[in-house]
């Protein structure tokens, strides 16, 4: 669905209404939150879970705002539920775009090594990303090279996924980067090195780590990559 | 303090491809003290700022370094390609809410958002303006974030403290909150709130 979602926070009716919001008008706030609902559900919409949500929250505070508050309790107005987060939404809205005011580096200015390309003759690093499908063709061929006849024994613990990612994590704090090869050390057993390798995708899919391939030296004889092979 | 401290500085500061730290300086300055480093610095700065020239000396990151003026970036667009393209308002926001909240969980950025952030968190990650500080020990480990280095190269901020305060923020949303009443107020709440949606 083309829409863009990232400006519908749940908030928005409430912003769109323009009402004053340290006196929210809960019923009105909330009949528009259905009808939002019913428009949703008529273009079939599977995010309508916040508006649910929303919708069922305002419900909830009118029914609270009309229950007499019992003498000597002091109960806060129920509305402060939804303000609070409303509230913290328009300072942190007001302190975005003061950000996006500052002298933004590659926008307004420049270093002397800009993180940037030079338009002339560059071309791209070394390394290029790689696609899932050279991944699983990398994985492949280390699963071809471990012994085969090793059963996987489900009895015995195992390193789960979790553990891996972490003791990759404190393996790449101190290495920076670290190949393929490297990785799934001769010997292993089939079922480390599928453990390691789903945690090599979970990091992927986190962004914690990115995978890429060195360009082969034959196949581009950049004095760079030379360099890079000879290290 | 040798004379020419000052130049020395200023050549370390024109090499230096990163914002140079004063510990940093103060190791290759052996020896010298701090408040002439500093006094150095701010002399240099001052003659950068008088001189008004296409780069001035920024105090950025924890560091000193040398900045090309914004009025001149243009300029600098034709002979470089930014390579990251702009962040769009809902990657502000989110950053926004990591920097003044860190360290801050990706539920309680959506608490505040009213939407899945997902997204915006893995782009952010790979732009390195934030990262992974750990996992928070309530049930589901969630990952907890905050901001880096480079946010504050890119934003162009001495630390974090330099990040306006919450109070001058609050100040501004006020201001905003109290905007005199008008007649769109009374604007009937039924006016298809459909409309802006369907394009």
């Amino acid at each position: 669905m083309p829409l863009m979602m990232d400006n519908l926070t749940g908030a928005q009716p409430i912003k769109k209404a323009e009402v004053d919001i340290y006196d929210i008008p809960i019923s009105q706030i909330t009949a528009q939150y259905l009808e939002y609902l019913e428009w949703m559900k008529e273009m079939n919409i599977d995010f309508a879970g916040d508006f649910v949500l929303m919708a069922s929250t305002l419900a909830h505070i009118k029914s609270r705002m009309l229950l007499p508050v019992q003498e000597g309790e002091e109960e806060e107005d129920p509305r402060l539920e939804i303000t609070r987060p409303l509230l913290e939404y328009l300072r942190i809205k007001s302190a975005a775009e003061q950000l996006a005011e500052r002298n933004l580096l590659g926008e307004k200015t420049f270093t002397r090594k800009p993180d940037t390309d030079i338009l002339e003759g560059m071309e791209d690093d070394q390394v290029i990303r790689i696609g899932l499908f050279e991944l699983i063709d990398a994985f492949q061929s280390i699963l071809d090279k471990v012994t085969p006849g090793h059963r996987v024994d489900l009895t015995r613990d195992r390193v789960s996924v979790q553990e891996r990612i972490s003791q990759l994590t404190e393996l790449l704090e101190a290495k920076e980067s670290v190949t393929f090869d490297e990785l799934f050390a001769d010997g292993q057993e089939r079922a480390d090195v599928i453990v390691t390798f789903l945690a090599i995708l979970e990091m992927a899919k986190l962004s914690l780590i990115r995978i890429a391939q060195h360009v082969p030296v034959e196949l581009k004889k950049l004095p760079k990559l030379r360099r890079m092979a000879g290290t | 303090m040798p004379e020419n401290l000052k130049h020395i500085i200023e050549s370390l500061l024109f090499v230096s491809e990163t914002p140079l730290t004063m510990d940093h300086l103060k190791g290759i300055l052996e020896g010298e003290e701090t408040a002439a480093i500093r006094t150095a610095i701010n002399v240099l700065m001052a003659e950068y700022e008088q001189r008004d020239g296409g780069f001035v000396l920024k105090q950025v990151a924890g560091g000193y370094q040398f900045r090309t003026q914004g009025r001149y970036n243009e300029w600098i667009k034709r002979l470089i390609r930014p390579r990251a393209p702009r962040l769009s308002k809902a990657a502000l926001e989110t950053l926004a809410i990591i920097a003044y909240n860190q360290p801050i969980i990706r539920s309680d950025i959506e608490h505040i958002r009213g939407v899945d952030s997902g997204g915006v968190i893995r782009m952010l990650m790979e732009r390195k303006l934030i990262r992974v500080l750990g996992r928070k020990e309530i049930p589901g480990r969630p990952l907890i974030y905050a901001t880096t280095k480079h946010f504050l190269e890119v934003f162009e901020l001495k630390d974090l403290k330099d990040l306006p305060t919450p109070k001058e923020i609050e100040e501004l949303s006020q201001s905003q909150l109290e905007e005199p009443p008008d007649a769109e107020d009374q604007k009937p709440i039924s006016e298809s709130p459909i409309k802006p949606l369907s394009a």
